[in-house]
């Protein structure tokens, strides 16, 4: 077996955690690797706590258990680390990557983290300025691809552009609203080792 | 071959496009309906000729799928739970007038309490009712069947049922390799019914039918069931030959010099293969049998692959409420009753509601069948997985 990447997204109902699971799966499958990408099972809930899944590997993947311990954890509202166990399971070695203003070593005191890495973004704010609304998710891609391996930004891009290209022909703008987002985020993820602090 | 990435309910949904049925009368039930919404976006979009009929029951849907199918029409459609529960006193009808209705189950729980989740219940309720029942693993399986199924139905005129894991397949997203449409088209061929209302003669479908003659019909369709392995395992292999993929009736993992056999059906079988290259790596010798079809049951198909079996592992999805065992447990033991040496079985009931099967529960319970098999004897025949006691 080879080794199985795990992603796991919280966001409220409404956020887009599950078309970002299901877009970042898109774009690994995109390059050639296999994927899988599938929401919290469960009724669906405006502003509600939910979850949604990242796998991705090299090879084929057979297993379709939950994820119990993500190697990343992308939280689209930083809301939910009052009331949600965020962090449950991450691995040790892992990512934590949170669309928030505040700094890593607030969050890591606050999340009670150890040698993870710690990854902010003002997603929402990127949102609000380049798309003109609230939405966190497609910036938070961005983000993600910067602080892990699994696909490069060329790869991320094409696909968003061809994607979107599709959905929205005769709006140029959204397209290029996303696509700068996108590259915004990636750009000023901020990352933060935890080793020996 | 070019792959999308899709749900489960979305290759099912695709399939359906490419058969491009004459008639599907559909009812929605969470977690199936997008299989039947998306199909009737394709019907508005004008991308199939299908007549769609939006009906206000699941009953209602299978019985105008069996009217439909009396006329003569390739017909389809989908459901899953209380919506197949429903469909049960016409499910019969459709076997008994050998109707070949293909239908996109989706495998979930049956209430009272109520849940949305998957487990075998649904399926398991109508084993009986004389349909062929294909259980699929992923989405690509799922997709794959569905085309199969209605060559397989309309060859030897029984209704067939291809379901996926509620939520577990039918939401969760991966890379599917599509067909074109043509070679979908070219696989399944025109249409074939036993009998059509309007094939000129008249005739009479479903009429009377007592002591004089009902046994014999009876007896007929049954012997159509048995039979129908041929054509499965044919049309199986006419499909692996056109294009590179296929699903064996059993399909068997690792099982060459395997003494210990788990057997699962559905998305476990892909967890279990994890759990069973773990447990190689520790030196066990296990393999994995995942019953791809359940109807008709592949009894000497599994007589042969458990031939070398000391200890047989089932993991079934559903219970019996006969304090037996599930239903493949049940079954393959009394495949196997007059097998020398005697095997071992043990049954774990497991994923009822929905509730998770992990890698590490699998493997355990192979390293406690391995116990029991090294000391000869079965403690506890029925056991359960994940379960507060």
């Amino acid at each position: 077996m080879s080794d199985i990447f795990e992603v796991r997204w919280h966001g409220r109902g409404g956020q887009g955690a599950k078309t970002a699971a299901l877009l970042f799966g898109d774009a690994i499958m995109s390059t050639g690797k296999y994927f899988q990408a599938f929401p919290e099972y469960g009724p669906e809930r405006m502003g509600a706590p939910v979850q949604a899944f990242n796998r991705s590997s090299a090879e084929p993947i057979t297993m379709h258990c939950g994820i119990k311990e993500p190697k990343v954890v992308v939280i689209l509202d930083p809301t939910l680390m009052e009331t949600q166990p965020v962090t449950e399971g991450l691995k040790a070695d892992g990512i934590i990557l949170v669309n928030t203003n505040a700094s890593a070593d607030s969050l890591r005191k606050k999340l009670n983290l150890k040698n993870q890495k710690i990854c902010t973004v003002d997603a929402s704010g990127i949102s609000r300025e380049l798309l003109g609304k609230e939405l966190p998710n497609t910036p938070m891609l961005g983000a993600l691809v910067r602080v892990t391996d699994v696909i490069g930004i060329d790869d991320l891009i094409k696909f968003v552009e061809k994607t979107l290209g599709k959905k929205f022909k005769g709006k140029p703008e959204v397209i290029k609203g996303n696509i700068d987002s996108i590259r915004r985020a990636y750009n000023e993820v901020k990352v933060t080792d935890g080793g020996g602090k | 071959m070019p792959r999308r990435a899709l749900t489960g309910n979305e290759a099912m949904a695709e399939a359906m496009r490419q058969i491009n049925p004459d008639v599907v009368a559909a009812y929605p039930i969470t977690p199936a309906t997008e299989i039947v919404q998306i199909f009737a976006s394709f019907v508005s979009d004008g991308l199939v000729t299908t007549q769609f009929i939006p009906v206000e029951s699941e009953h209602s849907a299978i019985s105008a799928c069996v009217g439909a199918s009396a006329a003569g029409a390739r017909v389809m459609t989908g459901t899953s739970s209380q919506g197949l529960a429903l469909m049960h006193e016409v499910l019969y009808q459709a076997a008994g007038l050998r109707a070949p209705i293909v239908i996109c189950e989706v495998n979930r729980s049956l209430s009272a309490p109520i849940n949305i989740h998957c487990d075998h219940s649904d399926t398991m309720g109508s084993k009986e009712a004389g349909w062929i029942q294909i259980y699929a693993e992923d989405s690509q399986d799922a997709y794959d069947s569905v085309i199969q199924a209605i060559r397989i139905a309309e060859t030897v005129f029984l209704p067939t049922m291809v379901s996926t894991d509620g939520f577990i397949i039918s939401h969760c997203m991966q890379g599917v390799e599509i067909l074109e449409d043509k070679q979908v088209q070219d696989f399944i061929g025109p249409h074939r019914s036993a009998y059509s209302l309007f094939g000129g003669a008249p005739i009479t479908v479903g009429p009377l039918d007592l002591q004089d003659y009902y046994f014999e019909h009876r007896r007929q369709l049954m012997e159509a069931m048995n039979t129908s392995l041929t054509t499965l395992d044919a049309v199986n292999k006419e499909f692996k030959q056109k294009f590179g993929r296929g699903y064996d009736i059993i399909e068997e993992y690792k099982t060459e010099d395997a003494d210990h056999i788990v057997m699962a059906m559905g998305s476990t079988c892909g967890t279990a293969k994890v759990a069973i290259d773990k447990m190689r790596a520790k030196g066990v010798k296990v393999g994995l049998i995942k019953l791809h079809v359940f109807r008709p049951f592949p009894h000497e198909q599994l007589k042969k692959a458990l031939s070398k079996a000391k200890f047989v592992t089932v993991l079934d999805r559903s219970d019996t409420a006969s304090s037996m065992g599930g239903p493949i447990f049940v079954e393959t033991r009394a495949a196997l009753y007059d097998q020398m040496p005697k095997i071992l079985f043990a049954d774990y009931i497991y994923g009822l509601g929905g509730r998770d099967i992990d890698i590490e529960e699998i493997a355990t319970v192979i390293e406690k069948g391995e116990k029991m098999k090294l000391q000869g004897k079965v403690e506890k025949p029925l056991d359960y997985i994940g379960l507060r006691e």
